[in-house]
């Protein structure tokens, strides 16, 4: 039987053939570059071209970046060094790197208060950004705007203080008026704030400043990526809520409300960034006595705040109108008010959509913070193009600063694209 | 450094009692720090150091202000501004004075309603020129690709020149001079020409500055100096007699290093009144006796200051030229102390 049928059927084989490796042509490395790189003839040639302008970019910079000079202490020296060679100074930046980070002014021995803010901006922030987190973090990004400012600034704390209990009792007003009428919270909550921010300020003593802990420094005094930092965060933070409220008043039924926004965001879009902050820094000193004026650091915010929040308001009507009438109408069917809608309906799934272009509204707003050069504020462009370039020792080296200067906003925005991206996936929720 | 006449026009426009009414002087005083505008940033005229210190040839005419009014050289507040926003911020006295290598014309004195107190360098239009062009004179020029920032009136002096010589060429346009040095380096321009104290501070920085010549001709008239607002001329007068203090102590041989045994008393009555051991000149400015002492003191006469920020043994290098005493061929002239 086993015989007849081991005849029968003699070119089955009776046992497993072993298993062998893949030729060698369709395996590892060969393989993937012959699939990917030189799939076909036309294919090869771009393949072969790409590599020869890699090795014309890599050869051309990479002696200059490891020949680099760190150690000298002016242009000149850095060529005595190089001796013709090709080679970069990067002596500027070792020599520098403090005022290209804090400006020229800002007290060499209290760096540590920019740095700490620093490090308490991303604790501050954790919450906000990554809402896995539990909640009560979020009572330290409340406190940190006012810590902050004491730590930049320095000065006596009552400043902060006063401006954070103003802010509490606003909001406690808020909360009980607000009950009753929107309106009336609204408005007893910006009286209240005014009343404790003009009697807290009486209190503070004239001169508390000089003898505080910190020592005061002016704003003209901060600089460098410090001060795009600043003006990046602080602007940002500020002009998403308005953006809200801008892209909400321009849907509004009420036509004055939705005239107002409708003007304010046509307009601001219609002007270029740097004629605002050019009427911050040269118009508005006309209209103020010489010696009352505010800040410029305060005008350059509220500028800059203003315009990127027209755009902000811009990216979430396009989020609003992207959502189903239906939406709306459910919410009304469920018996919700106007801001109950807003605030469990509509916007959670309009500002989902809106995330791309927020956050490319942030990453524009973050490097236009640059522009402030032009106003003779010593951001770090400022501090390239100005100071650093005009000194007798580093007149004449762009590269390094320059690069130096992008490198840094790159991992920034790089950082904020990457963010943008992972919270798209976490929100995801199926509508695709 | 010439052009924005019309913006700053434009910005003054809105302004007519915006100035500020009380006198100047007093008000420096009171506040114990002279507001001085500076330049965001120019080689060898104004740049802070290292450690965040002002320094330059313009910031010593601050620094002797501020030494003669308040008798320290360190009471200044020095305020960064641009072409653009230097103007508005002395209109609208966000400053006190204005050092800022800015060109004395008609229309900046008269329309702008400033006062020039003075001229603390004197600069001219130049050309520079590769080496082996073999050039020894603009008017060998014909044909010459030049590399000319935009909107300037360096652009128009060129322009002039040409065609008053009869002569043609092409104009490369860029905005700034750090562009215009990577264009004339990488040969697209074979002459570059703007003020000659910046191409004399552009060529130092050339990895080989002496293969590049600055040809003799100088085409303009730009004198540099510190502005006043109009109508305040107790503090111009303040501003233009330190000026003059610092020039007229280079002539009388009155030095930083000599000023202690001069200001004992000499045999020369007008270095006395100018050190304020004789006369009351001081008491007429409404400062102290010894204003012109400290003013000197500051940074040195016209030479010293000079000779330390931009002089020849400086990498900027620039010669005094016309900004030697006139008894040496150069035009400082300072009007007598008496």
């Amino acid at each position: 039987m086993s015989d007849k049928q081991n005849n029968s059927i003699a070119f089955v084989a009776t046992s497993v053939i072993p298993e062998s490796p893949p030729p060698a042509g369709d395996t590892g490395a060969y393989k993937w570059v012959r699939d990917n790189l030189f799939s076909s003839i036309p294919n090869s040639i771009l393949t072969l071209a790409a590599l020869a302008l890699l090795y014309s970019l890599l050869s051309n910079t990479l002696p200059w970046i490891l020949n680099g000079v760190w150690t000298t202490s002016s242009l000149a020296e850095c060529r005595e060094v190089l001796n013709g060679k090709s080679g970069a100074c990067f002596s500027v930046l070792s020599e520098r790197w403090n005022q290209l980070l804090y400006g020229f002014k800002y007290p060499t021995d209290q760096y540590w208060r920019p740095n700490l803010a620093l490090v308490l901006l991303l604790i501050a922030l954790a919450p906000v950004l990554f809402f896995d987190l539990p909640r009560k973090l979020l009572a330290f990004t409340v406190i940190y705007p006012f810590l902050a400012f004491w730590l930049i600034w320095g000065g006596t704390i009552m400043v902060p203080i006063v401006a954070l209990i103003g802010f509490a009792v606003a909001a406690v007003v808020f909360q009980k008026l607000g009950k009753g009428s929107f309106a009336a919270g609204f408005f007893g909550a910006i009286v209240a704030a005014l009343v404790i921010w003009k009697v807290g300020g009486m209190l503070i003593p004239e001169g508390a400043s000089e003898s505080a802990m910190l020592s005061s420094v002016p704003s003209r005094d901060l600089g460098g990526f410090m001060l795009n930092m600043m003006l990046g965060v602080t602007c940002v933070s500020l002009s998403v809520p308005l953006g809200i409220a801008l892209a909400l008043g321009r849907q509004s039924s009420m036509p004055l409300i939705k005239w107002i926004c409708v003007v304010f965001i046509e307009f601001v879009r219609g002007v270029p960034l740097i004629t605002l902050l050019f009427v911050a820094s040269v118009m508005l000193s006309y209209f103020f006595p010489p010696d009352a004026t505010v800040d410029l650091f305060l005008r350059v915010v509220i500028m800059i705040t203003l315009f990127s929040a027209a755009y902000i308001a811009e990216v979430i009507r396009g989020g609003l109108a992207a959502l189903p009438k239906g939406q709306y109408e459910a919410a009304d069917s469920l018996g919700l008010d106007y801001p109950q809608a807003m605030r469990l309906i509509i916007l959670p799934q309009a500002l989902k959509i809106s995330i791309p272009g927020i956050v490319n509204v942030a990453v524009g707003l973050f490097k236009d913070t640059t522009l402030v050069s032009v106003i003779s504020m010593f951001d770090m462009v400022g501090m390239i193009r100005g100071p650093i370039l005009a000194s007798t020792e580093w007149n004449g080296v762009y590269w390094e600063l320059l690069g130096f200067a992008a490198a840094l906003f790159f991992v920034v925005c790089y950082g904020i694209s990457q963010y943008s991206q992972w919270l798209e996936r976490r929100l995801a929720t199926g509508h695709r | 450094m010439k052009n924005t006449v019309i913006l700053g026009a434009l910005t003054i426009a809105g302004l007519s009692a915006g100035a500020a009414a009380a006198g100047t002087l007093d008000d420096v005083k009171a506040r114990g720090k002279l507001n001085c505008g500076v330049t965001t940033g120019l080689v060898g005229f104004a740049a802070p150091n290292a450690s965040g210190e002002w320094e330059g040839f313009d910031v010593a005419v601050c620094r002797a202000v501020a030494a003669a009014v308040l008798g320290d050289s360190n009471a200044v507040e020095f305020v960064p501004t641009t072409g653009k926003t230097r103007f508005t911020a002395l209109a609208s006295g966000e400053i006190d004075m204005l050092a800022r290598n800015t060109t004395w014309t008609f229309s900046r004195d008269v329309d702008l309603k400033f006062e020039f107190t003075g001229v603390n360098y004197y600069d001219g239009q130049g050309f520079m020129v590769p080496k082996e062009l073999g050039v020894s004179s603009a008017k060998e020029l014909d044909g010459a690709t030049v590399c000319i920032q935009t909107g300037t009136t360096t652009e128009l002096n060129l322009a002039d020149f040409f065609r008053s010589n009869n002569i043609s060429y092409e104009p490369v346009p860029i905005e700034t001079n750090a562009e215009a040095q990577q264009q004339y380096l990488a040969g697209a321009c074979d002459v570059y020409t703007t003020d000659a104290s910046g191409l004399a501070a552009t060529r130092a920085t050339f990895e080989a500055p002496d293969a590049h010549t600055l040809l003799p001709e100088i085409i303009s008239k730009e004198p540099l100096g510190p502005l006043v607002r109009h109508g305040d001329h107790e503090w111009g007068d303040v501003v233009r007699w330190t000026l003059n203090a610092l020039i007229s102590a280079e002539e009388l041989g009155v030095t930083s290093a000599n000023i202690g045994e001069m200001a004992a008393g000499t045999n020369n009555p007008e270095i006395n009144r100018l050190l304020g051991t004789e006369g009351t000149l001081g008491e007429m400015l409404g400062l102290s006796a010894d204003w012109g002492k400290n003013a000197i003191a500051a940074g040195g006469n016209y030479g010293e200051v000079f000779a330390d920020n931009i002089g020849e043994a400086t990498p900027i290098g620039l010669a005094r030229g016309l900004n030697a005493q006139w008894t040496k061929g150069g035009l400082l002239y300072s009007p007598p102390f008496r």
